[in-house]
């Protein structure tokens, strides 16, 4: 499948869903107070948040106003535009532009951390890169193993301690293998936690400190997993996650679903993070990186 | 955080319906939308919110609440107790098979806990002297086998496994191994899934005829958007659904998914589980959820303290106006106006903020309710600023309030001189209690 296929694929069940309503909304040809309360209740039933909703009707109505705009179409594009403000027109690639390219992998628990870990290894190997992952999650039950599998499955190296041990050491050793082999990536899961888990998160300071000192500048990228079916609570997830780990990209998975994962628009508002992957299913290529036009284009796109 | 500035909204305008003598269908519509919108903040499924808030709003403009005392608080107790009422009025147990073994089968999307709620009641049945049997059915999520054994393993309870073989089939040895070793539960862990693929939630359906289980729980996650319901749904078509447990609440999130969940399954939610490890799992408690999803910190305190419930806000305000000498005669009406939903008239002055017990001491400012009504009138018949300002009313301004309030200037000038003397009296107690106010928030009969 065509890389926008899948994207399309992934999306499908997302449009969908919205798709009559949508198109009942947009051949409408007056824009009083139901048109927008529709808009609204469209938007929050995609996740989007009120808050982000909000702001964007306001917007919007502006917009109709100043730009005088009177056909249904007019509109869509401009609240498109509007969504595509925040999430930003180009696709961001994930580069790996460092020998290593350390990439620290986080985010609650069940996400799919260590599946999109999996996934992103195969890409790079498929291309000709090596790759080391390091096994940080050494609480959950079976982890270790978990990831073991998706390494022989991306053909991967894997650095690994036992279960209980200090997730800063792994991957202190995963930093140092992986310098040592001469990788181009290391990948580094780590444990789901609750961001309101204080412990839980030094944790992870400390992982985030340990990384930078087994190699100067590195991580370079640590990537925020978020699941699609999450709602409003993502956007504090992703507050103290930077924080702790300030974030260069968001993967945002499980878009095979029906949820729409609109929280990512109201995430990328709040910390002008990109959304970088997309996992669009339980196998080894069911990762697409994220193209926001795309996106919007499969929320708002007519019926086929 | 968003959380805390709706609960605050939430509250402000609560306070502000209590702050009126009568309840308007303006005053329900405005609390409904905070009400609305903190309920969508809580990711419950905006469709239910419709519903809900339909719902209560029928309630709040029955006479129950236009002719209450106190209309604020009778919105907030409609609030909640619908809310209650929705998630289930009592704790729900586990349904037991006639003749041993139990069978529960858990059952959900990917990634929403099902292997560790599997355990985590493991745990539980075993405290109560039971011998579980727990079923590894996941075998498609690499080492999902090996987690339930890791966890069998730490609570000393056997994990029936047969690799990757076909669920059904597995589930079905499991049944026979159990009813041999009579274990008298038997916990089966299956593989997360879409509730769209077809071909697994077939798979799943297969399972319940070979099992004939006494419970299917649906694991959810307690942080889900608005998609629980479409999730919730599909599962309840295809599955004899008993019952949902709710994972991670341990989280901050407010859960409104689980009112979502509830609603579109009518199933009970059973379980919460409050941790990862195998011990942080308890039964649910329908109240206190709905006190967490509509975020205003414990609605059912609110409602027992509604007798005297002034907000702590306000009181200070107030405390600050008055050892300013800033407290004026609309403060006064509005407090006369909260202080009459209280209780007893005679009882005021006991309660006036900042006067407490010592009440007793300003008896010019003793009111019945018949002077109640004439106090309302009069200061209802001042303008703004005179409200705010006393000092300017003349006695052609006199003239006209007492006209304008259909009392005589007498009385005007009574209210006048009482407020007066309140205000220097205030002013003495500030002087003489000083010391007490001082770090103080609440006021005495709070
Ligand atoms: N349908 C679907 N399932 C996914 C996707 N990504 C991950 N999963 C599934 O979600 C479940 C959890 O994934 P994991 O990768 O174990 O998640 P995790 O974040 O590492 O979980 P913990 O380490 O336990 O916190 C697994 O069953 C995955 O197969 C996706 O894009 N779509
Ligand atoms: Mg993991």
């Amino acid at each position: 499948m065509s890389f926008f296929g899948r994207i399309k694929e992934g999306l499908k069940k997302t449009r969908n869903i919205i798709m009559n309503r949508m198109d009942d909304l947009f051949s409408r040809k007056n824009f009083d107070e139901d048109f927008f309360e529709e808009l609204e209740e469209i938007l929050i039933a995609a996740d989007v948040g009120i808050e982000t909703t909000l702001d964007l009707v306001e917007q919007l109505r502006e917009k109709i106003q100043e730009e005088k705009l009177k056909e249904p179409d007019e509109v869509l594009e401009a609240l498109k535009s509007l969504i595509l403000d925040i999430l930003g027109r180009e696709p961001v690639p994930l580069l790996l532009e460092h020998k290593p390219t350390v990439i620290l992998v986080l985010g609650v628990n069940g996400v799919g951390k260590t599946t999109t870990i999996g996934k992103l290894a195969a890409r790079f190997t498929a291309v000709g890169k090596k790759v080391v992952l390091a096994a940080g999650d050494t609480f959950r039950a079976a982890a270790i193993e978990q990831l073991e599998i998706w390494a022989n499955r991306s053909q991967s190296d894997l650095i690994k301690h036992q279960q209980g041990a200090d997730p800063s050491a792994v991957i202190f050793d995963g930093v140092s293998a992986a310098v040592a082999r001469g990788a181009d990536a290391l990948l580094c899961d780590t444990a789901g936690r609750l961001h309101n888990k204080a412990n839980l998160m030094a944790e992870l300071e400390k992982v985030h400190r340990v990384v930078d000192k087994a190699l100067a500048g590195a991580p370079h990228e640590v990537l925020l997993v978020l699941d699609a079916t999450t709602g409003q609570n993502a956007l504090a997830q992703a507050k103290v996650f930077n924080e702790v780990a300030p974030l260069t990209g968001v993967v945002l998975t499980k878009l095979d679903g029906t949820a729409k994962g609109g929280i990512v628009i109201a995430v990328a508002r709040q910390l002008k993070v990109p959304v970088k992957f997309i996992g669009v299913g339980e196998g080894i290529d069911d990762l697409q990186p994220f193209d926001p036009v795309e996106y919007v284009e499969g929320i708002f796109a007519p019926r086929d | 955080m968003l959380f805390e500035n709706l609960s605050g909204k939430l509250q402000e305008t609560f306070r502000r319906l209590r702050g009126k003598g009568k309840l308007t269908e303006k005053d329900v519509n405005t609390a409904l939308r905070e009400v609305r919108l903190a309920l969508l903040e809580a990711d419950v499924n905006f469709k239910v919110v419709k519903d809900f808030v339909a719902t209560v709003k029928e309630r709040c403009l029955g006479s129950e609440v236009l002719e209450s005392l106190t209309p604020g608080q009778m919105v907030v107790k409609i609030v909640n107790e619908e809310l209650t009422k929705l998630m289930g009025e009592s704790v729900a147990k586990l349904n037991r098979a006639d003749k041993p073994p139990t069978i529960v089968m858990m059952v959900g999307l990917q990634g929403s806990g099902k292997t560790t709620s599997v355990a985590k009641l493991a745990n539980l049945l075993k405290k109560e002297n039971h011998a579980p049997l727990l079923v590894a059915a996941d075998v498609y999520r690499p080492a999902a086998i090996k987690q339930l054994q890791v966890l069998g393993e730490q609570l000393n309870v056997p994990v029936f496994q047969m690799g990757q073989q076909n669920p059904v089939q597995i589930a079905k040895a499991a049944l026979e191994q159990a009813k041999k070793n009579q274990h008298d539960y038997v916990l089966v862990d299956t593989a997360g899934r879409l509730h769209v693929d077809e071909e697994l939630m077939a798979e799943l359906v297969q399972m319940e005829k070979a099992l004939q289980p006494q419970e299917i729980l649906l694991v959810v996650d307690a942080m889900t958007g608005q998609d629980a319901v479409t999730v919730a749904e599909s599962f309840k078509e295809r599955l004899g659904l008993t019952g949902v447990v709710l994972t991670k609440l341990d989280g901050d999130t407010r859960g409104g998914a689980a009112l979502s969940v509830r609603a579109v399954t009518g199933c009970p939610i059973k379980y919460v589980g409050l941790g990862e490890k195998t011990d942080a799992f308890e039964p649910f408690y329908p109240d206190r959820m709905a006190s967490r999803i509509l975020g205003m910190g414990d609605v059912l305190t609110l409602i027992e303290k509604a007798q005297a419930t002034f907000d702590e806000q306000k009181a200070k305000e107030l405390e600050k106006k008055m050892r300013t000498q800033q407290f004026t005669l609309e403060d006064f009406m509005e407090q006369m106006q909260q202080l009459k939903q209280m209780g007893p008239l005679n009882q005021i002055l006991e309660m006036l903020p900042g006067v407490g017990g010592m009440g007793r001491k300003l008896k010019g400012m003793q009111v019945d309710e018949k002077e109640f009504l004439k106090i309302e009138a009069i200061i209802q018949s001042m303008t703004k600023q005179e409200r705010l300002n006393p000092a300017i009313i003349n006695s052609s301004r006199r003239r006209r309030i007492a006209a304008g309030s259909g009392t005589k200037v007498q009385d005007v000038n009574n209210l006048l001189k009482q407020f007066n003397l309140m205000n220097k009296m205030m002013k003495q107690l500030t002087k003489m209690e000083k010391g007490r106010f001082k770090g103080r928030g609440r006021f005495p009969f709070m």
